[in-house]
């Protein structure tokens, strides 16, 4: 036991390259060199998670197919508009609905990582501080670029098509990428504020819910009531929506207010106002963690 | 003591929680390539100080420096040299132990190659080459404790902070665990060590402090401790309760300190410095005086006792105002 020990000491003594004091960054480009670089490595952590839990992919997966299933022919078949078919309105609507979901998933990641022991040693290692919520960031937008690839395929599937163009169809994709990268953020910002991760889950829901009814998701905002309509107009789902649907060439698009007409402005201008808001308040948050 | 050989130092540190006084005047110096040992019972501020020390929590009041760097102006700095193990194991449970050796070597800005193979190197010295593709929630608590301590010593660190690193370990992985921090010692590197057990900081400290109440109660070698806090006390149980009186001048004569009586189960205890002799002294001295003796032992002193007799007050009960601080 005691030559087992001793080897042991010589063992541990004997490698492990030095620290070095002088591998700090001191520019701001070099910060932001770190920062990219961890906020990656973060992002491949993540990653990683997915990957070792299988039955975690499929149950993540199979709401996306689950959603255009349903509603395209369950609501599909029943329901008509004035704009042509209505499983090709829908589903713009749908892709636009999972990103929105997607937003528990990286409520209740961040959340479980802060409740998690892993976070000290995270906070005490000389790594950017912003890299476990842009690792986080990072992960679910590779993540929804998966889920939009099968919300995608299956759309296909059941008779939805982009009628203007892949390079449009590409943009339309980008857009909705573009509000679920804002929506990381709400999710973060959430997940801090909550920190018990199983309340996470049940939170988002309620939020979720009402948002996407109170969209041009599934109905037209010219066909409510004039002030629920301004609502859904107004609501930065349908900007995405609008903006998609005129992108694929998808039935439903225009409509008598301001918002409903300019939907691409807003496309970009609500995710980007969601970022200011929501990013700043996040890193804050994560900051406060110190107390 | 603050002197430039100190590699971690604190002065009056302070930090409340509410009403509670985590922290309430802390000052400690650890001399570079030592051990300290941070002895207290849990509520005594041993995990707040770490984890000031290492920069997860901000402090009040006071001022704290590690390697040289201020611990709240420059905690980037501090965090580039210090490694912690806190008391439950910081690695990530998803992750496979070597997948976890290889993210904080990254994290470490080490590049993808030499982080797998120090990542290899680690998990061959804790003995975790064959469970290096478990995920870690599959780790028994030794093995993760272990990987917790390898995830420390990626790069090596010149200030190891270790929380109460072996409560809940097994007698095998304590072993394990304090001969890895011997042989980082050897090397050059600070530690900071907190424990519940009077056993381990006698292992491994060079000095020991005793905290209670977020404060420095007693400094010193844990021979200076043992010392002052009597490294022994002897045992007499008398058959008949009149006798306790006689029967404690007697065990007064051999005894280092006050006897305590404890009427109740004819129980007299008494600190006293070399040990046989006392026994032999205090049995043919009652033996001589014709009392009935039911029971006589020598035992080491309790943590409870140590602070019984440091700090005036049990551990966790509330400090007499006039507690006495001695340093």
């Amino acid at each position: 036991m005691t030559s087992t020990l001793r080897e042991q000491h010589r063992a541990v003594a004997a490698v492990g390259p030095a620290r070095r004091d002088t591998g700090r960054p001191t520019g701001p480009l070099a910060r932001l060199r770190w920062a990219v670089a961890d906020g990656w490595v973060m992002t491949g952590r993540n990653m990683a998670h997915v990957i070792r839990s299988p039955e975690e992919i499929v149950i993540y997966f199979s709401l996306p197919i689950m959603f255009v299933l349903v509603f395209g022919y369950v609501f599909g078949s029943g329901m008509a508009t004035g704009a042509g078919n209505y499983r090709e309105y829908l589903l713009p609507g749908v892709f636009v609905m999972t990103m929105l979901y997607g937003l528990g998933a990286t409520a209740s990641g961040i959340a479980m990582d802060v409740s998690r022991g892993v976070v000290d040693r995270f906070r005490s290692m000389p790594m950017a501080r912003t890299a476990l919520v842009t690792g986080r960031t990072g992960a679910d937008v590779l993540r929804a670029l998966l889920e939009m690839t099968i919300l995608v395929v299956c759309g296909l599937l059941v008779g939805w098509q982009w009628r203007n163009g892949l390079l449009d169809a590409f943009a339309a994709v980008g857009l909705i990428l573009l509000l679920r990268l804002a929506l990381t953020w709400v999710g973060i910002f959430l997940g801090l504020m909550v920190p018990n991760p199983d309340t996470v889950g049940v939170i988002v829901f309620p939020l979720a819910f009402p948002l996407t009814a109170l969209s041009n998701v599934f109905v037209a905002p010219d066909l409510m009531p004039s002030w629920l309509g301004a609502i859904s107009s107004w609501n930065p789902l349908s900007a995405t929506v609008a903006a998609s649907r005129e992108l694929f060439g998808n039935p439903g698009t225009g409509g008598d207010s301001w918002a409903a007409q300019h939907p691409m402005l807003l496309a970009v201008a609500w995710p980007l106002l969601l970022i200011a808001v929501f990013a700043p308040l996040a890193v804050r948050r994560y900051q406060r963690l110190s107390r | 003591m603050t002197t430039e050989t100190s590699a971690v130092v604190a002065e009056g540190l302070h930090k409340r929680y509410g009403a509670t006084r985590a922290l309430d005047g802390f000052d400690l110096s650890v001399p570079a390539g030592t051990v300290c040992g941070l002895l207290g019972p849990n509520g005594a501020g041993k995990t707040t100080a770490v984890r000031i020390l290492s920069t997860l929590l901000r402090f009040d009041a006071g001022r704290a420096r590690v390697a040289g760097y201020d611990v709240a102006r420059q905690p980037e700095q501090v965090r580039g040299v210090i490694g912690l193990t806190g008391q439950y194991a910081a690695v990530d449970e998803v992750l496979s132990g070597r997948q976890n050796l290889i993210l904080f070597g990254r994290l470490h800005h080490l590049p993808a190659r030499i982080a797998r193979r120090r990542a290899d190197e680690l998990l061959e010295q804790f003995g975790l080459t064959g469970s290096a593709t478990r995920s870690a929630a599959e780790y028994s608590g030794g093995m993760r404790r272990r990987l917790d301590l390898a995830a420390s010593l990626i790069m090596t660190p010149r200030v190891l902070f270790l929380d109460e690193p072996t409560t809940g370990l097994d007698p095998r992985s304590r072993n394990q665990l304090w001969a890895a921090v011997r042989g980082l010692v050897a090397d050059g590197t600070t530690v900071l060590l907190t424990t519940q057990y009077l056993e381990e900081a006698d292992q491994l400290a060079d000095r020991i402090l005793v905290i209670d109440a977020g404060r420095v109660v007693a400094e010193g070698t844990s021979a200076e401790l043992k010392a002052r806090i009597g490294a022994d006390r002897i045992e007499v149980v008398v058959r008949h309760a009149a006798e306790l009186g006689t029967a404690a001048g007697i065990v007064e004569r051999s005894s280092a300190g006050p006897v305590t009586v404890d009427p109740e189960i004819r129980q007299l205890s008494a600190p006293v410095v070399d040990r046989v002799a006392a026994l032999g002294d205090v049995m043919r001295a009652l033996r001589d005086a014709g009392i009935a003796v039911e029971d006589i032992a020598l035992r080491r002193p309790t943590l409870d006792e140590a602070f019984l007799h440091l700090t005036g007050h049990q551990p966790g009960a509330a400090r007499p105002s006039t507690a006495e601080v001695a340093a």
